[in-house]
């Protein structure tokens, strides 16, 4: 085995010092268990040791009703052998546990071993985010204070709110991942969301509002315009507005989406379809797509992992490549999919280092980071004045994809009609329904206030939950079916 | 994976859950209650013929709630704080950290006067071994035998027909759960679960090379109650070629026929409306509507914890199992019990855990749900609405022009406002007759009318998951399509 350089320096990062000092991980031990791990003919393994520290304070009814912590630590070690994955993980980190863990993983594989260990080279990799240390009692404190903040903000709104529950949740996920081709990379990766959450009740009607954000930040991302009174009036107004809505229309429309979280469009009907797993098994909608138009010339469709403190950014995926910008579709032209190491070695293309994973317990697929469409020339006031009769959405709750039809729902929180030209009433919830490689086909104008969400998004797919970021402009589509109840 | 239970080890985790109560009362806590859990998992994933995916596991972790009693430094604030913690890191620090931190953090919180353990005569535990929840030819199943039953059952699904060509997969998953709680109000539960299952998800292709995917299961707590492989992989083939050539519709409103798949999502909730913790909140559309009609009269949804099910093999054999949803007591430490949440229509009960109840001034109807970490939540155990008398077969040859729903998208559902709108794709019916598949269409309306309009409720109650619903049909919504 070539001699690995020494992993530990006095510039040590915080993660890296965590792992090979306080959990007592050795470079040996990390290499014994790869040579573990492909002892029986895998041709690939890595380690994926993760410790993950969460707290949640939460107010309810005006009272600080939870406080909440969870730690979770472990190592997921997977082989691969050509199209096979052998996956194993442990929570007991002690050399016997994590030797037995690779030699299960190993099993994917029958033969003698082919494969040697690499010497570990590590890549620097660029800090998008701040790396904080487990939160502090004085943090506590302060956190406190913004969800005090945030239940008062809503309360006094309007004496209509009647119910107000504001929650601060954060984490801080310590990675460090060893694989048998000499990667290794670790990141720490904070996380914080604040979430206000209000009911509003009159004579007649009752409704909810709901508001948050946040990203890998600290405390001091709500100090500023993103204040706990900032998304407290958020979920209050909403609620205020829903108190008044009429039935959402029924049937094909002409539908201008607000930006920001609208672009969760973008997520749902292209950037799943995108994701090079689907497209190497030929089950994906987009399979074979690439170089063909499916958007309008208007459409360009980002998926970038390197925004400074946004919620799907990372340093490095959960492969340990360092993440990047990659184009998906240009001017309407399907360019490439997200790839991770299984896929772009399959598939012979680049690896967009999108290879993400929920925890250890779980194996690493393509997953997207922060998907957006860009902007266009159009001012969005001309995009509303465009619109005879038609919806306005500005916000969403989720959506989902069926990516083998192509066929996307996502479902309008808060939405207007539009009446010759001019926003008019606000209407009720709907779902909006589409076929992904067809809808943004019919995108007409596209506005130049490209916005990104406030930092909610969470993406599922396979029973895996990764936080992500969505964003576009105003955008119009000359046609997509709303499904209310009106006319 | 082990197929004998290490008992060393587990006496170990009942200890370290005794011994984490003990110590978080010695630290001030005037009550604490400990979960811990401890799995093993087989997930196999089999795609044209080869083995993708091979995952075997076992983990534990140890959640700890604790409370302090407010009120006796300051009279003004009367009830009890408390906070919550957990982990995977069962070390001697791990443990102690997590007691330590959960001490640290109830200081922070307020004094609420309805948190607390439940009452000590409340607690109780259903009679774990009649509830028939585990049983251990699931972990007998080899590695092989899981693996040729996901083959299989993708092999007959990809023979089936020849626009067949591709998959998403097929997996067998086996699992079992061992699951401890204690409090210091003298209760001490733990009981034993088994799960195994397999499906498949083939892809159809029309000559237009439009594809579509569709999926069939088979799951049980015994692999004596699987279906076989080859019966699975046929459903699932003849589900996905049946949506070829889907097209849309034109927007109207008509009768909705909703197949037990997705009639069991929508009448899940009835009981979601009558969750006690939107209940006491005035977030639910059934807020202050206790004792009154909130469905039709053809309407009873029951909820029950404790239920078995009697099976005879084809060997004769007679066999008690247990159901998806059932478990000997609640999240609080309650035994889980039967409860119609709605009769003929009328909201008679609702869906209670110690806490919104007190909120409520009323009983816990013993549906405490408790994961590891944080407060109880709410959850049923298995669920089903009275079944009817048509066959599914009568209640679509009733329907002249309609929607027969077998899969709905997205989230679009109210419970405050009753407000419902979802993605669908099914089958139209013409004169009473399956006529051709429809999708990139929406059904909406708002579940107060919906739970009305129910105007035919089918006879086919099967519980194949924790919940149970036959086919029904319902008036009044409307289709969004073209």
């Amino acid at each position: 085995m070539a001699a690995a350089p020494n992993l530990l320096h006095s510039e040590t990062p915080d993660h890296k010092r965590y792992f090979l000092t306080h959990l007592g991980l050795t470079e040996r031990l990390l290499e014994r268990c790869l040579g573990e791990a492909l002892s029986a003919g895998g041709e690939f393994a890595d380690l994926y040791f993760e410790a993950v520290t969460s707290t949640s304070l939460g107010m309810d009814e005006g009272i600080v009703k939870t406080a909440a912590q969870g730690i979770s630590v472990g190592c997921g070690i997977r082989v691969l052998s050509s199209e096979r994955t052998g996956f194993a993980y442990t929570d007991d980190l002690s050399a016997e546990r994590l030797l037995k863990a690779a030699r299960t993983a190993a099993l994917i594989a029958s033969g003698p071993q082919t494969q040697r260990v690499q010497g570990f080279t590590e890549a620097p990799s660029p800090s998008l985010y701040p790396v904080t240390g487990v939160t502090a009692d004085a943090e506590i404190a302060d956190k406190l204070k913004l969800i005090e903040r945030a239940n008062k903000a809503a309360r006094d709104f309007d004496p209509r709110i009647t119910q107000v529950r504001a929650s601060i949740n954060d984490e801080l996920r310590r990675i460090l991942i060893a694989a048998s081709d000499g990667t290794f990379a670790s990141d720490t990766q904070p996380l914080a969301r604040l979430n206000v959450s209000v009911i509003a009740k009159d004579e007649i009607n009752t409704a909810r509002g709901t508001s948050g954000g946040g990203g890998r930040v600290t405390l001091d991302f709500f100090t500023g315009s993103k204040s706990p009174e900032h998304f407290a009036r958020e979920a209050a107004r909403t609620a205020i507005l829903q108190l008044g809505a009429i039935a959402a229309p029924a049937g094909e429309m002409e539908v201008v989406l607000g930006p920001g979280w609208p672009g969760v469009l973008i997520h749902e009907a292209v950037g799943h379809g995108l994701e090079a797993d689907f497209n190497r098994k030929k089950t994906s909608a987009f399979a074979g797509l690439i170089g063909q138009q499916v958007a309008s010339p208007k459409v360009t469709v980002v998926d970038n992992g390197r925004m400074p403190g946004r919620r799907g950014s990372l340093n490095v995926d959960d492969e340990g490549n360092a993440t990047q910008e990659t184009v998906l579709i240009e001017d309407g032209v399907l360019r490439g999919y997200l790839s991770d190491k299984l896929s772009s070695r399959l598939m012979k293309m680049p690896n967009t280092g999108s290879g993400r994973r929920e925890s250890y317990q779980s194996i690493p697929m393509p997953r997207m980071t922060n998907t957006y469409m860009l902007n266009g020339e159009d001012v969005p006031a001309d995009i509303i004045k465009s619109v005879k009769r038609g919806l306005y959405a500005v916000n969403f709750g989720g959506g989902q994809v069926d990516i083998t039809s192509g066929k996307f729902v996502f479902t309008a929180s808060e939405a207007y009609l539009i009446e010759d030209g001019v926003v008019t009433a606000p209407v009720k919830g709907a779902t909006l329904i589409g076929n992904g490689p067809e809808a943004l086909k019919y995108v007409s104008m596209v506005g130049n206030d490209l916005a990104l969400d406030e930092g909610i998004g969470t993406c599922g797919k396979a029973g895996q939950s990764v936080p992500v970021g969505v964003g576009m402009p105003t955008v119009k589509l000359d046609r997509m079916t709303v499904g209310g109840t009106g006319h | 994976m082990s197929t004998a239970t290490n008992t060393a080890h587990t006496t170990d985790l009942k200890q370290l859950a005794e011994e984490a109560v003990a110590r978080a009362l010695a630290l001030g806590a005037t009550d604490a209650e400990a979960v811990a859990v401890e799995s093993e998992d087989f997930r196999v994933n089999v795609r044209l013929g080869q083995v993708e995916q091979l995952t075997e596991s076992g983990s534990r972790a140890l959640g700890l709630r604790v409370f302090f009693a407010a009120g006796a430094d300051s009279p003004d604030e009367a009830g009890q704080r408390t906070a919550s913690t957990s982990t995977s890191d069962l070390s001697p620090e791990g443990v102690t950290r997590i007691i330590e931190s959960a001490v640290e953090l109830a200081r922070v919180t307020g004094a609420d006067p309805f948190a607390g353990l439940p009452e000590r005569e409340s607690f109780g535990s259903n009679d774990v071994s009649a509830l028939a929840l585990y049983f251990n030819d699931v972990d007998a199943i080899l590695p092989a035998e899981r693996i040729e039953m996901a083959r299989r059952c993708e092999a007959a699904a990809m023979a089936h027909d020849t626009r067949i060509q591709n998959s998403s997969g097929a997996n067998f998953d086996a699992s079992s759960l061992h699951r401890i709680m204690v409090n210091s109000r003298g209760f001490t539960g733990e009981y034993r679960s088994s799960y195994c299952g397999f499906s498949v998800t083939p892809i159809a292709q029309d000559a237009s090379g439009a594809m579509q995917r569709d999926f069939w299961y088979s799951s049980a707590r015994t692999a004596k109650l699987l279906d076989s492989p080859e019966d699975v992989g046929r459903i699932a083939a003849q589900r996905a070629l049946r949506r070829l050539g889907a097209r849309r519709v034109a927007t109207q409103q008509c009768p909705v026929v909703f197949a037990p798949e997705i009639a069991r999502g929508l009448m899940g909730n009835l009981l979601a409306a009558a969750d006690g913790d939107s209940i006491y909140r005035n977030a639910s559309m059934f807020s202050g509507k206790l004792g009154e009609q909130v469905a039709g009269e053809n309407i009873t949804m029951i909820d029950d914890g404790t239920m078995v099910f009697d099976h005879t093999l084809p060997s004769g054999e007679a066999l008690r199992v247990g159901g998806f949803g059932t478990s000997p007591f609640d999240g609080d430490g309650l035994p889980t019990r039967r409860t119609v949440v709605v009769e003929r229509g009328i909201l008679k009960a609702l869906m209670l855990n110690t806490y919104t109840a007190r909120k409520l001034s009323m009983q816990s109807t013993g549906k405490a749900s408790r994961g590891l970490a944080g407060a109880p939540g709410i959850g049923g155990g298995n669920y089903f609405l009275q079944p009817g008398a048509l066959s599914p077969e009568q209640i679509i040859g009733g329907v002249s022009s309609g929607l027969y729903v077998l899969q709905t998208m997205g989230h679009g559902v109210n419970l405050v406002t009753g407000d419902y709108s979802v993605g669908v794709s099914g089958l139209w019916i013409e004169n009473g007759e399956l006529a051709y598949p429809v999708e990139q269409i929406t059904i909406a309306g708002n579940l107060k009318d919906i739970f009305r309009n129910v105007v035919a409720i089918g006879n086919d109650l099967e519980f194949r998951s924790s919940g149970a619903v036959p086919t029904l049909r319902v008036e009044g919504m409307t289709v969004a399509g073209s």
